[in-house]
């Protein structure tokens, strides 16, 4: 006999279950959640209310400030008379009426007005040629991004008053890569490798045949290589260089100039001095990112290499470009390069410095890239080599993919300190945003002793851009993360 | 075989190289066949040099600028700015980026001698003074001992301010600011007691403030800043040009031509050394490879010495500066012009 009978009346044993109560009033609510996340303990309440304080401090002194803004007035002088009639002598508030009259001169320097459609097209084209490069597995992503770039490519193109022409064509051009994204996205990649090209003539003008001729020197190579790619396949390459030289140095010059007797399609042509603002920070960062990424990787696994020559010049090349400041190549780029060339030869700033840009990031990205290739196991490259793959095509399908991977947060860090970098030019006299735009504006006497305002408006689009690309590596390592799912 | 290939590329750059050098030592062709000059100037100074909105260049130091590619090429608005900053403006004009400097630069011993770089005049006469509130009761820089000073670094005020000081001896606390505009902002916060620049720019600065009566510029003077434009070292020619080009300017007003009365004078002046510098009798233009009518066309392209400083930096403008020790000798100033002759 059991004491668990249940014929035998028990009265401490419950019979049902109890509903379940409300949870107290300090654990729910908004009330709970302040108690455990703010007020948790005595220590995070003292961290709390510091916060608080903090933040309060901050707002109560520039509040005022930015509450009596005033946006239109002509001059420094007329902002101060205004906020002294609206809000009482001594008030003091910003005076964004610089930023309505400057505007576009911080957003593309000196570049001529009637032209702005140029780099607004640039830029615009420039979403679809990332379109099919960044997202090319996901139709949502790239339709997202399609959307998002013509409707700011639309919104700029309004705010800068283009020609109606150039809207509409810009938004012709959308509708297609919009089509072609959705039937055939491999399509879209053909305008991706013409793009750089077609964005170097938008920018800079003069005849589209120079560009074009280019382009015809890196089709004569390939055909070249193509050729003896059966009948002397070690030389090809070499061959295929030496063609291209000889084209670009003898040949496309003279052919241009023909060309544009027959058919003369140019542009105004700007020169880079009248590059500047947010244009020159773009032009620069985005040549410098997506040129110093292929040559990052190619310094890692040459660092990484067993052939002592090749590792030795990486090793010098990272370690020198790393162990100097930016500014001091800027520097060589823009006045020691002159002493060396021929005088007369014109050398473009611009791609001066874009050249010393790209090596700089070049070298840190290396380091990043080398950084994701020694976190990879022993094992996964053993593997490559057990399935009998060569050098190129373990790296290819097997190690790169990872450790570029692994690599993501270190690579866009570098991309987001490279573009901050591109302030650093003006240094070099050129036109960048931050210091260079803003030292002329108030050079004009009307807007003297300015100061706050344009570090504000310039702060607000480079955040915009940065947080931008910071929240594009997050969700890319979060799409491309293959262990917990 | 191989080395005479070699001797033969030796040669060919050599040949090219020399080519070269004979080009860049004829900067009056260079420009010509150019088409356009090439002038550096400050990245934007009030008054000076600034840009405005739609990117058209003005200033007192782009006037010079304006006169010499009006003498030369005959337009006036053929002229690429090149904004040069404090660091780069010398090697800027050596490495031949700009074929001459028209940015308030101060003519000193070093910089016309060891820079193998050359002065071509004098188109503006500053110095360094002090600003200080009217709050901080001081009337003289006598009174500064033991001030902090806003000064900026590299320049070299810097350098007049140790002197002054160590010469009165008295000290001083320097807080290092980087441009004009932190200057000010440094300033006005009350992180320094006094100011110093270049007159010019304290006068500009504040004419700027809100409340320009609470400030004071003290009266001394501690040195002397002549401001002048600069060409390169070995092409005596072309410095010959930007010389005589500012000179025009500064006879121009001594002898009462104007951009207005141009015209009228060069056919019925009575003053023949009026009628030598206009073309009217001589052909002064041709000892510099120039024609009849350079110093003409300079004057007509932003008028006189006086109308230019009138008209950017002079009394009636709102940076309000007295002409001083840039009159006229005539006038008790220092602008004296070299005979036309």
């Amino acid at each position: 006999m059991s004491v668990t009978d249940t014929t035998v009346p028990t009265a401490y044993v419950r019979t049902e279950m109890l509903p379940p109560r409300a949870a107290p009033m300090q654990r729910k609510g908004a009330l709970g959640w302040l108690r455990e996340n703010l007020f948790s303990n005595w220590f995070n309440t003292v961290l709390t209310v510091l916060g608080i304080a903090i933040i309060w401090w901050f707002v109560s002194h520039f509040w005022p400030w930015f509450a009596h803004s005033v946006w239109s007035a002509g001059s420094l002088r007329e902002c101060r008379e205004i906020i002294a009639a609206t809000w009482g002598e001594g008030a003091s508030g910003a005076c964004f009426a610089v930023i309505r009259e400057r505007w576009h001169q911080y957003l593309f320097g000196f570049y001529p007005r009637a032209e702005y459609w140029r780099p607004v097209m640039t830029i615009g084209l420039m979403f679809i040629a990332l379109a099919p490069v960044l997202f090319s597995v996901s139709a949502t992503i790239r339709r997202r991004v399609l959307a998002g770039g013509g409707l700011l490519t639309m919104i700029l193109m309004a705010i800068c008053g283009v020609p109606l022409w150039s809207a509409m064509l810009m938004l012709a051009l959308f509708g297609v890569a919009l089509l072609l994204a959705e039937y055939a996205p491999g399509r879209l990649l053909w305008f991706t490798v013409f793009y750089p090209v077609l964005g170097v003539w938008l920018l800079w003008g003069g005849s589209l045949w120079s560009p074009m001729m280019v382009l015809a020197g890196l089709a004569a190579g390939f055909v070249v290589a193509r050729l003896l790619a059966k009948r002397a396949p070690g030389l090809a390459p070499f061959a295929a260089i030496i063609t291209i030289a000889i084209w670009w140095a003898f040949i496309s010059q003279p052919l241009a100039d023909a060309l544009a007797g027959v058919l003369p399609l140019s542009l105004l042509h700007v020169t880079s001095r009248e590059f500047g603002g947010f244009l020159l920070a773009i032009v620069i960062g985005v040549s410098g990112i997506t040129m110093s990424l292929p040559l990052g990787i190619v310094l890692a696994l040459a660092r990484r290499s067993d052939m002592p020559l090749i590792k030795t010049f990486a090793v010098m090349f990272i370690e020198f470009i790393r162990g100097v400041p930016l500014i001091s190549l800027l520097f060589v780029a823009s006045t020691l390069l002159n002493y060396f060339m021929p005088p007369g030869t014109n050398f473009d700033i611009i791609l001066r410095v874009i050249i010393m840009v790209t090596i700089f990031a070049a070298a840190y990205m290396a380091e990043v890239i080398r950084g994701g290739l020694a976190a990879l196991p022993k094992g996964q490259y053993e593997a490559a080599d057990s399935l009998g793959l060569d050098y190129w095509q373990a790296q290819r399908l097997i190690i790169l993919p990872q450790a570029l991977k692994i690599s993501i947060p270190g690579i866009v860090g570098t991309f987001i300190g490279m573009f901050k970098d591109t302030t650093l030019v003006g240094l070099i006299g050129l036109y960048e945003p931050l210091k260079g735009i803003s030292d002329f504006v108030r050079a004009d006497f009307n807007w003297k002793g300015i100061y706050w305002e344009p570090f504000v408006f310039v702060g607000v689009i480079f955040f915009v851009i940065c947080f931008s690309m910071s929240r594009y590596s997050m969700y890319l390592e979060r799409r491309l993360s293959r262990e917990n799912r | 075989m191989k080395t005479s290939v070699f001797l033969g590329v030796v040669a060919a750059s050599g040949l090219i190289a020399g080519a070269g050098l004979a080009a860049e030592g004829d900067t009056l062709a260079t420009v010509k066949s150019r088409g356009e000059l090439l002038c550096g100037v400050n990245p934007g100074l009030v008054g000076f040099a600034s840009p405005d909105a739609n990117g058209n260049w003005t200033g007192f130091d782009v006037a010079l600028c304006k006169a010499v590619a009006a003498a030369v090429l005959g337009d006036p608005t053929k002229v690429k700015y090149v904004p040069l900053t404090g660091q780069t403006r010398f090697t800027g004009l050596a490495s031949g980026e700009v074929d001459m400097l028209s940015r308030n630069s101060t003519w000193t011993f070093s910089r016309d001698t060891d820079l193998k770089l050359d002065f071509a005049g004098v188109n503006y006469y500053d110095g360094q003074g002090f600003m200080v509130p009217k709050s901080l009761g001081v009337s003289s820089a006598k009174e500064l001992d033991g001030a902090t000073i806003c000064i900026q670094t590299g320049t070299t005020t810097e350098l007049n301010l140790a002197d002054y000081f160590k010469a009165n001896n008295m000290s001083y606390q320097p807080v290092n600011i980087d441009s004009n505009a932190e200057g000010e902002q440094q300033y006005m916060a009350g992180a320094c007691d006094a100011y110093t620049t270049d007159a010019s720019g304290l006068a500009a600065t504040r004419a700027a403030f809100a409340n320009p009566d609470q400030h004071v510029i003290l009266p001394e003077i501690i040195s002397k800043e002549p401001l002048g434009p600069m060409v390169r070292h070995g092409d005596n020619n072309w410095g010959d040009i930007v010389r005589w080009t500012l000179y025009a300017l500064i006879a121009a007003e001594e002898y009462g031509v104007t951009s207005a009365n141009i015209e009228e004078l060069s056919k019925s002046s009575e003053n023949p050394e009026v009628q030598r510098m206009l073309g009217t009798t001589d052909d002064l233009g041709a000892m510099m490879g120039l024609d009849k009518e350079w110093a003409k066309r300079a004057i007509m392209a932003g008028g006189n010495y006086g109308e230019i400083f009138a008209a950017t930096i002079g009394e009636q403008t709102p940076i309000g500066l007295a002409r001083g020790l840039n009159a006229q000798w005539t006038q008790g100033g220092l602008m004296y012009a070299m005979p036309f002759r």
